[in-house]
């Protein structure tokens, strides 16, 4: 290990801070405050990228920052698996940024700077997320993303937004403080430390933690805890809170947010507990179970749903399961399964919350069945939408395959044919909701729509501001269903 | 004597000028005109305190548990009563808190008193005399003199500049208060019978019969208790808050609240260790039950004030919760946490204080949906909400990560049962910084009736001024300071809270065992030693202790 011991990390993980006040010091000029956020992710990115070449050859940067206590301290340090969600969600950050820009301009929403600085300061929680070497700084950068996102959830200030942004904050909070925070000082209390351990194998609780009953109850505190996850039954926020702004919904809920609860249960999982003591007391097959029965049942309730948000909520919900899944099997091939599907979930369900922002935006449609003929209206969007879909249901070669393979064979290689048909089930399920949307958009069963002929209808896309990030999203889906390089390298340093 | 001090390296009584300081400073203003020209002149002084207690914290020698900084001068022979001062790691916090929350204090009663100033500056710098005395004191009597001195100035500040119940306010607060120093004066009294001095750092230690400390430690607690305030001798206290103007509200709820707390580590845990650790189970589960209720009560509060006077007594719960845990997290935490409640509810009732100046309304309902109008007051409002919350990051996180990570140590029942309190406070901070910022209403059509009505409502929330942030930003730099980088606190107050640990763990074990009920009243009655067959290695007269106690160490190992 080649661990380099530097204060850049700083600079990724401050620069979206600073973003965040440039929005608030240019309140009043929207032009340079709008362009402050898009150079602020572009550099996040780029500082981040620097750090790449680094952590493929198997290297780390880390910093020691505060001490709170004996072996409580606040350290961020940089590996494959950080890189893996860092580069994620910067590159998006910058997408979103310019999609943003036309969805709130094109609604003329009120309270953009808040908007603004909220959506600024996320993505820093979500780099110190990312970042993080330890329980406690991790905890730290959880609770800032909490935070930050409840401005944002509550953003349009109506009953249903009061409503919903409550139910998020009350799920997050409850979970945080009665989970999350005793499993965190009794992972103190048994260990002595808070930092990762150096390797996904061993964990930090040694041959002899202590009872196991206790050992089991923090790491499912710790596994339920991280309620961003959304693991059923603590799912409910997430389609509460998709009352949000689209932007929000992309970014924070197909990106930031739900992807800061997986990778902290990942990050736990694997860095706390370790692979042989979750092996050995059984804890990642129950895992495995409870992440399978959210990949069905919330299928299922998507099945159900004709909103088009809350259609994609419960994907959401059901896609996330795919990654813990993966991790629960601790099989190399369902690691590698799992962490890779963090990038291609994000890629593929910030590309269908795009659409249906887009589709708001420029037809004011939220519900599935006013979707009939809108390919003809808006082809680039429901293009990008059809192929982002194909990546959800795991079809090659969208990015959505790599992950669904690299699961089967976790799947092969525990010999477990439950888990097995789980994988296929689900990819039916998927294509169960998923391709209605698809085939009504350009196969409306009204003909109505084309009473004047295919020909007279007028397209009628919205920005080229989302209309062009939705499209990048789309095609780098299928790069990386083509070329999944970065992301394995990635992976290969975490194993 | 000497040998319960370190040299004093400083070369001047620092101790006894940070007292009279601000008396001094009283006695002068009683000379002076002009509202304008007493507060400044108060500003002064306390500006002039706090600058003088630096040294206090820059020479502080972290590595020993003797007392610092020490005077100890004949006051009154005939009585053996000193004039004893020092300061060790569990004050050394306090004293500070107390210099540097005064000058706040009066920055924020620049606009809001503004009738019988005189008498205003006069009390709020007796105030401090005896607030800073009451952290030094060595002396059973002066400590005496110090804590009763303070229950005056504090009662005229409700009673004289308080809110429209405040006759009932003060009275109350004075009677609970009193009830608790005259059992103060008790235990004082049956400790100078039994050894012959007032000198704290002499009683400390000895070697008293079970008995004996069992009532005791019941008459401190008690009387510390009801100041703390621990459930359910709190009921003085939302009143007293709610009535208090804001530089009563700050003074209340970062230095008088420390009081008892303090006098729960400075005398029980020092002098009665056996009756601590025997009685420290049923002072959890009081503690316990405060968190839960301050902080149920809290969330069913519509007056702020109210509000956080209830989360007051939940956050003291934890303090209590950290002392009674009798280990090294759990005291460390206390302190701290004893600070961080200083500094963070001091600044939530100074933030509420600021809305009261602008909309005359304690009332959530009336002062909220103002995020528009206040945007900086708000970002301040935030911090403090959120350090009250315990939000990681922020200074009470700190504490009460200690105090938890010493309640799994000790107990996980009980650890377990103070998780709620935490999550109860996220709720009731939550929903305060949600009606305050956005209230509940229909937002765009609001919005629109906002601008129409904007005028109005702007002219009265108007955002902060710079003395108003002055006041807020000095206090939010520790929210954060102690929040990140706790250790250089931390580090001076370990070497002390170790040393009263390791003490009264050494001669609690070296203490009688429990012997019933009946010994125990024997001793309070001063009745017939033999009831207690269990102590059967007592010599006659043992339990008749309140007056010959000093004769005899301890009750010999023997029979245990």
């Amino acid at each position: 290990m080649n661990d380099i011991q530097t204060a850049y990390i700083l600079i990724p993980l401050l620069l979206p801070l600073l973003t965040a006040v440039a929005n608030l010091v240019f309140d009043k000029n929207e032009n340079l405050r709008d362009s402050c956020s898009s150079i602020g992710a572009a550099a996040t990115f780029l500082a981040v990228a620097y750090m790449v070449p680094h952590i493929i050859n198997g290297g780390t940067y880390s910093l020691q920052m505060f001490e709170l206590y004996e072996g409580i301290n606040i350290t961020l340090k940089v590996d494959g698996m950080s890189m893996l969600f860092a580069l994620t969600s910067s590159f998006l950050w910058i997408l979103a940024t310019f999609y943003c820009v036309g969805y709130m301009r094109g609604l003329n929403e009120h309270a953009q700077t808040r908007f603004y600085v909220c959506y600024s300061a996320t993505i820093f929680g979500a780099m110190g997320v990312a970042f993080s070497s330890t329980l406690l700084t991790l905890y730290l950068f959880y609770e800032l993303v909490s935070i930050f996102t409840y401005p944002l959830v509550m953003h349009h200030q109506d009953d249903e937004a009061y409503d919903g942004s409550r139910k998020y904050i009350t799920y997050l909070m409850f979970t945080s403080k009665v989970f999350l925070l005793p499993a965190l000082v009794l992972t103190y209390v048994l260990t002595g430390t808070l930092d990762f351990a150096p390797d996904i194998v061993n964990g930090i609780f040694g041959t002899d933690p202590g009872p196991k009953w206790l050992i089991a109850a923090i790491y499912f505190m710790g596994f339920f805890g991280y309620a961003k996850a959304a693991l059923m039954p603590l799912h409910n926020w997430l389609p509460s809170a998709m009352v949000a702004p689209t932007p929000v919904s992309a970014l924070l809920h197909a990106v930031a947010v739900v992807k800061v609860g997986v990778f902290s249960v990942c990050r736990v999982m694997l860095y706390v507990f370790g692979i042989d003591l979750l092996e050995r007391y059984g804890l990642g097959l129950i895992s495995a179970y409870i992440a399978s029965f959210t990949i069905l049942v919330a299928s299922m309730i998507a099945l159900t749903k004709t909103n088009l948000k809350a259609r994609l909520a419960y994907s959401t919900i059901s896609q996330l399961a795919y990654i813990v899944l993966g991790v629960a099997m601790l099989t190399p091939n369902s690691i590698t399964g799992g962490l890779i599907h963090i990038p291609n979930h994000a890629f593929s369900k910030i590309t269908l919350f795009f659409c249906a922002g887009a589709i708001y935006v420029a037809h004011r449609k939220k519900e599935i069945a006013e979707l009939d003929g809108i390919g003809y209206k808006m082809p680039y969007t429901m293009a990008a939408f059809g192929l982002a879909s194909l990546s959800m249901i795991g079809a090659p070669p969208v990015a959505g395959f790599v992950s669904k393979w690299y699961l089967a064979l976790g799947a092969m290689e525990l010999s477990s044919i439950g888990l097995l048909v789980v994988l296929l089930v689900s990819s039916l399920l998927n294509a169960a909701y998923f391709l209605p949307i698809f085939i009504r958009a350009f196969f409306p069963k009204n003909k109505a729509a084309f009473a004047g002929g295919v020909a007279a209808i007028q397209r009628e896309e919205a920005s080229p501001f989302m209309v062009i990030p939705l499209c990048l999203t789309a095609v780098l889906s299928v790069l990386f269903g083509l070329y999944p390089d970065l992301w394995l390298k990635l992976i290969e340093v975490v194993k | 004597m000497g040998s319960f001090f370190a040299e004093n390296i400083l070369g001047f009584p620092i101790l006894s000028v940070l007292i009279f300081l601000p008396l001094a400073g009283a006695g002068v203003a009683m000379l002076l005109r002009g509202d304008k020209l007493l507060k400044g002149w108060t500003l002064g002084i306390m500006f002039v305190e706090a600058l003088l207690s630096i040294p206090l914290w820059v020479n502080f020698d972290p590595n020993t548990a003797l007392f610092q900084f020490g005077e100890n001068h004949h006051w009154i022979n005939a009585l053996h009563i000193n004039y004893a001062l020092g300061i060790d790691g569990i004050s050394l916090l306090l004293v500070l808190l107390t210099t540097f929350v005064m000058p706040l204090c009066i920055l924020c009663s620049w606009k809001y008193i503004d009738k019988r100033v005189k008498e205003f500056v006069i009390t709020m710098l007796i105030m401090e005399t005896a607030m800073v005395g009451v952290f030094m004191a060595l002396d059973l009597v002066l400590f005496y003199v110090f804590w009763e001195a303070m229950l005056i100035p504090m009662y005229l500040l409700i009673a004289v500049w308080g809110g429209d119940n405040k006759a009932y306010a003060s009275v109350k607060f004075f009677l609970y208060t009193l009830a608790g120093s005259v059992l103060l004066l008790v235990a004082i009294i049956a400790l100078y019978l039994s050894q012959g001095t007032f000198f704290i750092p002499e009683l400390m230690g000895q070697s008293y019969s079970f008995a004996f400390q069992f009532w005791v430690f019941l008459a401190f607690a008690l009387a510390f208790a009801i100041k703390v305030p621990m459930f359910p001798f709190h009921t003085w206290l939302p009143a007293a808050h709610v009535e208090a103007p804001t530089p009563g509200s700050v003074i209340l709820a970062s230095v008088l609240l420390k009081m008892g707390t303090y006098g729960f580590l400075r005398f029980c845990l020092p002098i009665t260790p056996a009756a601590m650790f025997y009685l420290a189970p049923v002072f959890l589960w009081v503690s316990i039950i405060s968190i839960l209720y301050g902080g149920f009560v809290a969330l069913g509060q519509k007056d702020m004030k109210k509000l956080i006077a209830y989360s007051s007594v939940g956050h003291m719960g934890f303090v209590t919760l950290g002392i009674f845990l009798i280990n090294l997290e759990g005291i460390q935490g206390s302190i701290i946490q004893m600070v961080n409640h200083g500094i963070t509810t001091g600044a939530l009732f100074i933030c509420v204080g600021i809305l009261y100046e602008r909309s005359h309304s304690r009332m959530i309902s009336d002062n909220s949906a103002i995020g528009s109008f206040m945007p900086v007051y708000v970002a301040f409002l935030g911090l403090f909400s959120l350090s009250s919350l315990a939000f990681p990051g922020t200074n009470s996180f700190v504490g009460e990560l200690y105090i938890l990570i010493g309640a799994f140590k000790q107990d996980k029942v009980i650890a377990f049962l103070a998780i709620p309190g935490a999550l109860l406070a996220a709720t009731y901070m939550l929903r305060l910084l949600q009606k305050i910022i956005w209230d509940k209403s229909d937002g765009h059509a609001h919005h629109e009736e906002a601008h129409a009505d904007e005028g109005g409502h702007a002219n009265h929330f108007f955002d902060i001024n710079i003395r108003e942030f002055a006041t807020l930003a000095f206090l939010s730099v520790f929210v954060v300071w102690i929040g990140l980088m706790p250790k250089p606190f931390v580090n001076k107050i370990t070497t002390s809270v170790t040393n009263v640990i390791a003490n009264a763990t050494a001669s609690s074990n070296a203490a009688t065992t429990p012997q019933g009920l009946d010994g125990l009243w024997s001793e309070l009655t001063g009745g017939s030693s033999h009831g207690d067959g269990h102590g059967s290695s007592d010599q006659p007269g043992d339990n008749t202790g309140h007056d010959a106690a000093p004769a005899h160490g301890n009750p010999t190992e023997g029979g245990h």
